[in-house]
C-alpha cells in the first residue's frame, strides 16, 4: 500500500466545484423557460455531463488517479457514447 | 507448522471451522469455486428436468402433459435458471475462481471478502427467483427475455424474477471487477501479459464484459418494475412509452452475456487442446486479440436479435455488418485450435473428446448465426424453433461442452481423484449423440415454419418434434451417466497425480488438491522464456 499516493484537494477547489455545480442546476432549470425545441434535451443532457465531468473529476478524484484508471473509466465512456451512437441508428431512421 | 500446513490440501485446511461454516464461511477462492460448483450443478439438473418437460409437452400436438400457461412457466423458469444461474456463471464463477488465482501465481482473489459476498448475492438471487414460483401470482410465463409490454402486463408473479435477475447482476458484476483486479495485480513476478494462460486472458476479457453491460440490465429491470408499479412511460405505448426501447435495453446487456458464457468456454478450449496435442497453441498473440476483439465487437451486435421488431432498415443494416465482423475473430479462434493439432502428438483423452465435441457443435451454432444475422433469412426464420436450436448449438453445445471439458480437464487437480476414463467416455458420446438429435431436427422444423414458445403445432410437424423429445431422453440420460461418473470419481476414484495430463500451466505445479494458499513461495517465471498454454 504504499505506493498508493493520496491527493488532498484544497477547500477552495472543493467550494468552486460546488458553486459551478449550483450555477449549472440553476442554468438547466432556467433553460426550460427557452423555446429550444428539439434541442431542449441536448441541452439539459450537455450540462447533465458538465456536471457528472466535474463530481467525477474533483469529488470523486479521477484527476488524481493512475493512468490505468484513467483509460479504464474513459474505455466505459466510450463504449456507452458508442451504445449510444449505435441505437440512434434505429430511433433517428425510423 | 509451515511443514503441516504444506501437507494439508484445502479441503483438510478448514482455518478451525467446522462443517458447513467451514464452507460458508471461508474467503478461500477454491472454496467459493466448489460452492458455485454444487449450486450451479443442483439447478442445471432443475433446469435439465424443465426442459425435458418442455420436450415432452411438445412429443404430440395438443395438450399431452401440461396446457398453455405451465408450458409457458416451464419455458420461462428454465430459460431463467439456464441463463442467469448456471451460463453466465458457470466458467467464471467456478473455474475462474478455482483456477485463476493459481494460474497467474497468486494465493488468493485480489478481493476474497467481495468474492465470498458475490456468492451470497448469488445465493439470495437463486432464492428471490425461487419464490416467483410458489407465490402469489404464480411462476412467470414472460420467457426469459421479460419482453415489454407483456412483462409489466401479466399477472403472473414477475416482480420477484425481475429483482432476482437483477441481484444475479450484481453477483456477476462482482465478480468481474474480482478477476480484472486481481489479473491487473496479482500476477507472479515474470507472468507478464502475453505469458498468461488463455483461459486467463478469456477470464479477463470476460470481466470487462461484466463490469460493461450487466449494469444496463440491472436498470432495465429495475425501469420494468417502475413501469409496472408506478407507470412511468418508458415502456408502455399508452404511456407515451417505447416497447423496443426495452428490446435495445435488454439486449444491450444480453448479446455481449452469451460472450459472458462463450468467452471462457473459449479459454477452456485453449488450454485443453495444446495439452493433448502436447504442443503449444498455434498463434497464440492471434487468440489473445481474437479473445479482445470478441469481447470489444461483441458489445455492438446487439440488435441482430431485433431485426423484426420494427427498427429503422438503417439499423437493421448497420448491426447486421457488425454481426458479420464478430464472426471473424470466433474463426481466427477455431482455425488456430485444428492448426493446432495438426501435426500434434495427440493424446485422445476425455477432455480432449470434449473439446472436439465442443468445435463441432459450435461450428454448426456459428453458421446458423450467420443465417441469423442475415435479416434477409433472419426474418424467415425468426421467433421458430431454428433460433432455438442455433441458440442451444452456442450456448450448450458451446459452453455446455467447454463446462464439462473444464470439468473432466481440472476434476483430478480439484479432487485429487480421477474418473472412470470409460463411463466419461460412454457419458460423452450419449450426450453428444442425444443432443443432435435432439436439437438438429429443431433447425429444420424451423425453417419449415414451426413457431417457438407454443405448446402446440400443426400435425406436419410431428414426426420431427418426436425424434426431438427421443433425443432428449438420450441427451438427458448421457448428462446422469457424466455426472454420476464425476460425483464417483471425486468420492471413491483413483488418486490422481499431480499432473495427469502433463499440462504445461501452473496449476499442474502444485499438489492435487491444492493447498490453502496455493503456492509455499510466489513462483517466479522471470527466466521462463514460454508462455505456458
Amino acid at each position: 500500500m504504499s505506493e498508493h499516493k493520496t491527493h488532498i484537494t484544497s477547500y477552495t477547489t472543493h467550494f468552486m466545484v460546488l458553486l459551478a455545480l449550483l450555477i449549472l442546476t440553476w442554468a438547466t432549470v432556467s433553460i426550460t423557460n427557452i423555446n429550444l425545441g428539439p434541442y431542449s434535451v441536448t441541452a439539459a443532457l450537455l450540462i447533465a455531463c458538465l456536471k457528472a465531468t466535474l463530481v467525477l473529476l474533483y469529488f470523486m478524484h479521477l484527476k488524481f488517479d493512475s493512468k490505468i484508471l484513467k483509460i479504464s473509466f474513459s474505455a466505459v465512456m466510450v463504449v456507452f457514447a458508442l451504445v449510444i451512437l449505435l441505437t440512434f441508428f434505429d430511433y433517428l431512421f425510423r | 507448522m509451515s511443514e503441516t500446513a504444506a501437507q494439508l490440501n484445502f479441503f483438510q485446511e478448514t482455518q478451525g471451522r467446522k462443517g458447513i461454516l467451514a464452507w460458508i464461511l471461508s474467503t478461500d477462492h477454491k472454496r467459493i469455486g466448489l460452492m458455485y460448483m454444487y449450486t450451479i450443478m443442483v439447478f442445471f439438473i432443475v433446469g435439465v428436468l424443465l426442459g425435458l418437460g418442455i420436450k415432452m409437452e411438445l412429443i404430440a400436438p395438443g395438450l399431452t402433459v401440461m396446457g398453455p400457461q405451465a408450458y409457458n412457466s416451464f419455458f420461462t423458469v428454465h430459460g431463467v435458471i439456464m441463463i442467469f444461474v448456471i451460463v453466465i456463471p458457470g466458467l467464471p464463477a467456478i473455474f475462474g475462481n478455482f483456477f485463476l488465482p493459481i494460474m497467474i501465481g497468486a494465493k488468493d482473489v485480489a478481493f476474497p471478502k467481495l468474492n465470498l459476498f458475490s456468492w451470497y448475492l448469488f445465493i439470495i438471487g437463486i432464492i428471490t427467483v425461487l419464490i416467483s414460483l410458489f407465490t402469489f401470482g404464480g411462476p412467470p410465463d414472460t420467457g426469459w427475455t421479460f419482453y415489454a409490454p407483456y412483462s409489466f402486463k401479466t399477472t403472473t408473479n414477475m416482480f420477484p424474477a425481475v429483482l432476482g435477475a437483477f441481484i444475479l447482476g450484481f453477483s456477476s458484476i462482482l465478480t468481474g471487477l474480482n478477476f480484472i483486479t486481481t489479473i491487473h495485480r496479482m500476477r507472479a513476478p515474470g507472468m507478464r501479459w502475453m505469458k498468461m494462460p488463455l483461459f486467463a486472458w478469456s477470464i479477463y476479457g470476460t470481466g470487462w464484459i461484466q463490469l460493461f453491460a450487466t449494469p444496463i440490465v440491472g436498470i432495465t429491470l429495475l425501469m420494468i418494475i417502475a413501469e409496472r408499479f408506478l407507470k412511468i412511460g418508458f415502456f408502455d405505448p399508452a404511456l407515451g412509452g417505447d416497447p423496443i426501447l426495452y428490446q435495445h435495453l435488454f439486449w444491450i446487456y444480453s448479446h455481449p452475456a452469451v460472450y459472458i458464457m462463450i468467452l471462457p468456454a473459449m479459454g477452456v478450449i485453449s488450454e485443453i487442446i495444446p495439452t493433448f496435442a502436447r504442443k503449444g497453441i498455434f498463434g497464440y498473440n492471434a487468440v489473445v486479440i481474437s479473445t479482445m476483439a470478441i469481447a470489444i465487437v461483441g458489445y455492438f451486435v446487439w440488435a441482430h436479435h431485433m431485426f423484426t421488431s420494427g427498427m429503422s432498415t438503417t439499423a437493421q443494416f448497420v448491426f447486421s455488418l457488425l454481426t458479420f465482423f464478430v464472426a471473424i475473430p470466433s474463426a481466427i479462434k477455431v482455425f488456430n485450435w485444428v492448426a493446432t493439432l495438426y501435426k500434434g502428438s495427440i493424446r485422445l483423452e476425455v477432455p480432449l473428446i470434449w473439446a472436439l465435441g465442443f468445435l463441432f457443435l459450435f461450428m454448426i451454432g456459428g453458421f446458423t448465426g450467420l443465417f441469423l444475422g442475415a435479416v434477409a433469412t433472419d426474418v424467415h426464420v425468426h421467433n421458430t424453433t431454428f433460433v432455438v436450436a442455433h441458440f442451444h448449438y452456442i450456448i450448450f453445445g458451446g459452453m455446455g461442452s467447454a463446462f464439462f471439458a473444464a470439468l473432466h480437464y481440472w476434476l483430478p487437480k480439484m479432487y485429487g481423484r480421477m474418473y472412470n476414463k470409460y463411463w466419461a467416455t460412454v457419458g460423452w458420446a450419449t450426450f453428444f449423440i442425444g443432443f443432435n438429435v435432439l436439437y438438429f431436427p429443431m433447425f429444420i422444423l424451423g425453417y419449415q415454419g414451426m413457431p417457438r414458445r407454443y405448446y402446440d403445432y400443426l400435425d406436419q410437424f410431428h414426426g420431427l418434434n418426436i425424434v426431438s423429445t427421443l433425443g432428449a431422453f438420450i441427451m438427458v440420460a448421457g448428462i446422469f451417466v457424466i455426472i454420476l461418473n464425476l460425483i464417483r470419481g471425486a468420492r471413491h476414484g483413483e488418486q490422481a497425480t499431480m499432473n495427469p495430463w502433463e499440462g504445461r500451466s501452473l496449476e499442474w505445479t502444485v499438489p492435487s488438491p491444492p493447498p490453502l494458499e496455493n503456492f509455499d513461495e510466489i513462483p517466479d517465471l522471470t527466466k521462463s522464456s514460454a508462455h505456458p498454454a
